[in-house]
C-alpha cells in the first residue's frame, strides 16, 4: 500500500482527494462527516459578500442517466453558500481546529471591485484555511450578476481580480476556471500572469437536461419555467481531461500547478486527471450521487494502483502521461494497426462487423467459412478503433500494430522511419 | 369425468389453499425496474441469433430496445406483427431450446436475456388495454374458412383480416383458443389469459366463429371447399395414441390431454380428484405437464416412466428439471407392458426395463419392473382424426400421421393450406403454429389475388 499522503501547493492532506467546492461542503455538519468518512480535504461552499444569495424552492438538480438508471451526468442551478458569511467564517475556524490535518480552502466569489476584496480576503483567511479558491467558473445565477463564469470569460478579469486577492492573502491563491470559454489557454495564462499558485478546472458546463415529454417544456421547471446549469459528472471527464492536459503540456502554463476537477467517480479517474497533469484532484458528483463512503474506494484504489507501478508518492503519478500528447500533426502517419479479432472470445453478436459495414470501412467480414463469425479484412482496414470501442466483450478486438512487411490496404511498405503532416507532400503547408 | 370409484382418493391430502398456491404462475411478470435493467443486457446483435431460432422471425432486439427507450406500444407493434400470440408464446414457449438458447449472452456470460418474459412485458399492457395496433385493408370480398381455433387457425384468421379478408372459424368446442385453452399447463397461463388474447386478436373484426361445429361431421370439407374461396385446416391431432396394453378399460387409466382439459376449465382446482400413487406414460410436455400438476394436486407420489434415455425425451432439459424440482420422479428405459387391476381398479403397472440404443433402438433387458399406481396418464402423443377426413383421399401425407405441405403450407389440394400439430414436421409448438398459420395467410392471399384475380376493393400495386 502506497502512502496517500498528498502535498499541493505545501497543503499537506492525508490523500490527494478534496472536496470541490459545492453542497457537500456547505456546513461543519456536511464537512465533519466528510472528514470522519476519510477525504483528505475540502474547498468550503463559496462565500462572497453579506446578504447572502437564496437560492429557489423548486429543482436545484437533475440526472442524465444510463440505461440502467445509473448517474452519468449531472446539472444543478444551485448557487453560492446561502447562510450568512459569519455563520460560514465561524464553522470552518471551528472544523480547522479540531481537523488540523485536513486541508480546508476557502472559495470566494466576489464582486469586480477591489475594495471588497480588501476588506473580505484578510477576515476569511483569518479562519486559518490552507488557501484561496476563487471562484470564476460558476456559469448560472452568479454569472448574471457579473461574476463567477462571467469573470472567468474575460481573462484581464481574472488577472485582475487574482492580483487584488494575491494583494491581500498571505496563503496561496487557487483559481478555479469555467470550461465555457473557447480556449482555457487564455484563463490559464491570465491566472498565471496575476500571480495564481494553481489553477483549479473544470467548474460546470453550460447545460439544460431534456424537455418534459408530457409538457413539452425544459425539464426540471420551477413554477413552469427552468434555466440552464451548470453539467459535471462522468459524463464531463474528457473535457476536463483536455483542458487540464492542455494547460500541463503548453509552455507558458506547464509550471501551473493544478487541481483536477470533471467526473472523478473511482480511483481509475483520479490515474486521468493526475497522469495528465494534476497534482491533486477534487470531487463533488459521485459524493452527491452516491455519498461519501466512496472515497474509501478511491484511497485503496489509487494506493494499489501506485504500489502496481512502484511507485512510492502520488506526485510519482502526476503529470506521467504529458509527454504522450501531441498535436494532430505531429502523429507518425506511417504507423499502420490494424484490428484483429480473437474468434474465441468473440460472442458473435456482429456489433463490429455492423458499425464497420454503416459507418466506416467495410472492413470486417460476417462469415467465417460459411458460418456466423467475424474477422477483419486488412486490405480494407484503416486501424479506427471503431470495432474496439463498440465491442461488448472487453479485449475481444485489439490493434496490432505492422511492423514488417506491406500495408495490405495501401500497398505501401511498413517503415520504421517516421513521417508526419508537417513534412507531408499533400500538406500545401509543409516544411522541408 | 376421470376417476369413476370413488374408492380412489377423491381428494387431496393437500389442503385447498395449498393447492391454490402451487397454481400460481410459473413465471411471474417482470417488473418495471426489472424489465428496464434485463432490456439492457440485450447487445442490440446485428443478424441476432435470437430473431433468427425464433419460429415467428421476431425482430427481438428491436422490441428490446424499444423497451429500453420506453416504447412499450412500438415494441409490442414489434411482437405482434410477426406473432399475434405473442402475448402467449411469451409464457409457454420453450425459449430456453429457441430464442434464449441462441443469445449471444450465453456465450459471454452463460445466462442469456430473458427475452420471453421481456415479451410478455411489451405485450401483457396492450392487450390488457385492448389497443389496437393493426388495421383492415380494403375488404377484398374474398371468404375463408379456417377449420380449428387454435393457435395457427386464429393466427391465420387474424392475418386473413388484416389482408382484407372475411373470414368464417369453425371450432368444435365450446371456448376459443384450442390447445392454447384446453391443453397447457395452468401455472403456465393464469387469469383467464387466453380468452382475453382471442379476444383482443379478433377485435380486428372480419373474422366470424362457428362454435361447437365438427368438420367432418356436422359439415364436409367438400362442401367448405365449395361454399369458400380458400380454407385453411389448424385441426390439431385430435386422437390420442393408445397403448397396447390389456385391460385399458379400467378406472385408473386416464388420457392426460382429458385430464389438462378438465384442469383448465374447472372452477375450483382442488375438486379434481387424484391418486395416491401416479404413473404418467410418455416423455413429452404433456408427460411433464400432467405430472406437475398432479404433484401440485397433492399426489404422494409422481412417476414418470419413459421408455427411453433423457436424450431422447421430447421435453426440453428445463421441463424435466422443472419436474424434478416439483418433486416428480423420472424413470428412464421402462416400457409398460401389463397393468395389474383389482376390483376393476389399477392397482399397478409393470414395465419391461430396457437399455441403451446398440443402433436398432432400445434393446430390453428382460427384467420386470412393478410400479404401484391408482392412476396412469397416457402421454404418449396424438394423432390426426382421418375418420372425419375421410371424404378428402387427395388430402394424403406420405408419414399417414399428419397433413402434407408444401413451404406455404399449402396442401395438395389447391385451395386448402393447413398448419400447426396436424402437418408433416408440425412442431408441437404453439409459436410454429402460428407461424404456420401466418405463412399460410401470406400464401392464400397471394394466391387469391393472382388466380381469382377479383379484387374490386384492392389496389393494384
Amino acid at each position: 500500500m502506497t502512502d496517500l499522503t498528498s502535498d499541493f501547493l505545501g497543503i499537506r492532506s492525508p490523500n490527494p482527494f478534496w472536496l470541490a467546492s459545492a453542497p457537500p461542503t456547505d456546513k461543519a455538519y456536511n464537512v465533519i462527516r466528510a472528514f470522519e468518512a476519510g477525504w483528505g480535504g475540502v474547498v468550503w461552499k463559496t462565500l462572497g459578500e453579506d446578504p447572502h444569495v437564496v437560492n429557489v424552492n423548486g429543482p436545484r438538480y437533475s440526472a442524465m442517466y444510463s440505461n440502467e438508471r445509473r448517474v452519468i451526468g449531472f446539472n444543478n442551478i444551485e448557487l453560492i453558500t446561502d447562510r450568512p458569511l459569519q455563520t460560514n467564517l465561524d464553522e470552518m475556524r471551528q472544523v480547522k481546529k479540531d481537523w488540523p490535518d485536513r486541508a480546508l480552502i476557502a472559495s470566494v466569489m466576489l464582486p469586480l471591485d477591489e475594495e471588497t476584496w480588501k476588506k473580505h480576503i484578510p477576515i476569511i483567511e483569518d479562519t486559518g484555511a490552507d488557501a484561496f479558491e476563487l471562484n470564476f467558473g460558476c456559469p448560472h445565477g452568479m454569472s448574471e450578476r457579473g461574476m463567477g463564469a462571467a469573470v472567468g470569460q474575460v481573462p484581464e478579469y481574472i488577472q485582475m481580480a487574482t492580483e487584488w486577492c494575491k494583494k491581500y492573502a498571505s496563503i496561496p491563491v487557487i483559481v478555479k476556471l469555467t470550461p465555457n470559454i473557447t480556449n482555457i489557454l487564455h484563463p490559464a495564462k491570465a491566472a498565471k500572469d496575476g500571480g495564481a499558485d494553481a489553477v483549479s478546472l473544470i467548474n460546470t458546463i453550460n447545460s439544460i437536461m431534456r424537455v418534459d415529454y408530457d409538457t413539452l417544456t425544459m425539464y426540471p421547471t420551477t413554477d413552469g419555467f427552468g434555466s440552464h446549469g451548470g453539467y459535471c459528472g462522468e459524463a464531463v471527464k474528457p473535457i476536463a481531461l483536455n483542458m487540464i492536459a492542455e494547460i500541463a503540456r503548453n509552455s507558458e502554463t506547464s509550471d501551473l500547478p493544478i487541481s483536477g476537477i470533471g467526473g472523478i467517480t473511482n480511483w481509475k479517474d483520479a490515474v486521468d486527471h493526475m497522469a495528465l497533469g494534476a497534482g491533486n484532484v477534487q470531487v463533488c458528483t459521485a459524493a452527491m450521487v452516491y455519498g461519501f463512503r466512496i472515497i474509501e474506494d478511491l484511497c485503496s484504489g489509487l494506493s494499489d494502483f501506485l504500489d502496481s507501478k512502484k511507485m512510492e508518492t502520488v506526485s510519482e503519478l502526476s503529470r506521467r502521461a504529458v509527454p504522450s500528447i501531441k498535436d494532430w500533426k505531429n502523429l507518425n502517419l506511417n504507423h499502420v494497426d490494424k484490428a484483429v479479432i480473437d474468434e474465441d472470445l468473440c460472442i458473435k453478436c456482429g456489433r463490429c462487423y455492423i458499425a464497420c459495414e454503416d459507418t466506416s470501412h467495410q472492413a470486417i467480414s460476417d462469415m467465417i467459412d460459411g458460418k456466423r463469425g467475424y474477422r477483419v479484412k486488412d486490405e480494407e482496414c484503416v486501424g479506427c478503433n471503431l470495432c474496439v470501442s463498440v465491442c461488448p466483450v472487453e479485449n475481444c478486438i485489439t490493434m496490432e500494430p505492422l511492423t514488417t512487411g506491406v500495408d495490405p490496404r495501401t500497398g505501401r511498405a511498413i517503415t520504421s522511419q517516421k513521417s508526419d503532416w508537417t513534412t507531408h507532400p499533400n500538406n500545401p503547408m509543409r516544411s522541408g | 369425468m376421470v376417476f369413476r370409484s370413488k374408492n380412489t382418493n377423491p381428494t387431496s391430502s393437500m389442503s385447498d389453499e395449498q393447492i391454490a398456491n402451487n397454481f400460481v404462475e410459473m413465471h411471474p411478470p417482470l417488473t418495471p425496474s426489472q424489465a428496464l435493467i434485463e432490456a439492457d443486457r440485450c447487445y442490440f446483435c446485428y443478424d441476432a441469433p435470437c430473431t433468427t431460432a425464433c419460429p415467428t422471425g421476431i425482430d427481438i432486439p428491436k422490441f428490446i430496445q424499444q423497451i429500453r427507450s420506453d416504447n412499450i406500444v412500438g415494441s409490442a407493434r414489434t411482437i405482434l406483427e410477426e406473432n399475434i400470440m405473442g402475448g402467449m408464446c411469451a409464457r409457454v414457449c420453450p425459449t430456453e431450446v429457441l430464442c434464449e438458447q441462441a443469445c449471444v449472452r450465453n456465450s459471454h456470460e452463460e445466462k442469456p436475456v430473458e427475452i420471453g418474459l421481456l415479451q410478455r412485458h411489451a405485450t401483457d399492457p396492450v392487450i390488457g388495454a385492448g389497443l389496437q395496433l393493426f388495421e383492415r385493408s380494403k375488404n377484398s370480398e374474398h371468404r375463408i374458412a379456417v377449420v380449428g381455433a387454435g393457435p395457427a387457425g386464429i393466427s391465420c384468421a387474424h392475418r386473413l383480416a388484416m389482408l382484407g379478408h372475411e373470414v368464417v372459424v369453425f371450432d368444435a368446442n365450446a371456448k376459443l383458443g384450442g390447445l392454447n385453452e384446453y391443453g397447457l399447463a395452468a401455472y403456465k397461463t393464469v387469469d383467464d389469459f387466453a380468452q382475453k388474447e382471442i379476444n383482443y386478436i379478433l377485435d380486428i373484426g372480419g373474422i366470424s366463429i362457428e362454435s361447437g361445429i365438427r368438420v367432418g361431421i356436422d359439415l364436409k370439407l367438400a362442401d367448405l371447399r365449395e361454399k369458400f374461396d380458400a380454407v385453411f385446416l389448424g385441426i390439431g391431432l385430435p386422437q390420442v395414441n393408445d397403448l397396447s396394453l390389456n385391460r385399458l378399460e379400467v378406472d385408473g387409466v386416464v388420457d392426460a390431454v382429458d385430464y389438462i382439459a378438465a384442469l383448465r376449465q374447472t372452477e375450483k382446482i382442488s375438486s379434481l380428484p387424484v391418486g395416491n400413487n401416479v404413473v404418467v406414460i410418455g416423455g413429452g410436455m404433456t408427460a411433464i405437464d400432467i405430472a406437475v400438476q398432479s404433484k401440485m394436486l397433492g399426489a404422494q407420489s409422481v412417476t414418470i416412466a419413459y421408455r427411453r434415455g433423457p436424450d431422447e425425451m421430447a421435453a426440453s432439459g428445463f421441463e424435466q428439471r422443472y419436474a424434478l424440482t416439483n418433486g416428480v420422479a423420472i424413470q428412464h428405459w421402462l416400457t409398460p407392458k401389463s397393468l395389474q387391476v383389482g376390483e376393476g381398479r389399477l392397482i399397478g403397472v409393470y414395465f419391461e426395463r430396457g437399455m441403451a440404443d446398440c443402433g436398432n433402438g432400445p434393446s430390453t433387458s428382460g427384467d420386470s419392473v412393478f410400479l404401484a399406481a391408482d392412476v396412469m396418464f397416457k402421454a404418449i402423443g396424438q394423432t390426426i382424426d382421418w375418420e372425419t377426413l375421410g371424404d378428402i383421399p387427395e388430402l394424403v401425407s406420405h408419414a399417414a400421421t399428419r397433413i402434407d405441405v408444401d413451404e406455404n403450407r399449402r396442401t395438395s389440394l389447391d385451395d386448402v393450406w393447413a398448419g400447426g400439430d396436424c402437418i408433416v414436421d408440425g412442431e408441437n409448438l404453439t409459436v410454429s403454429a402460428v407461424q404456420d398459420g401466418k405463412v399460410a395467410a401470406i400464401n392464400i392471399d397471394r394466391y387469391l389475388r393472382q388466380h381469382k384475380n377479383q379484387f374490386p376493393g384492392a389496389s393494384h400495386d
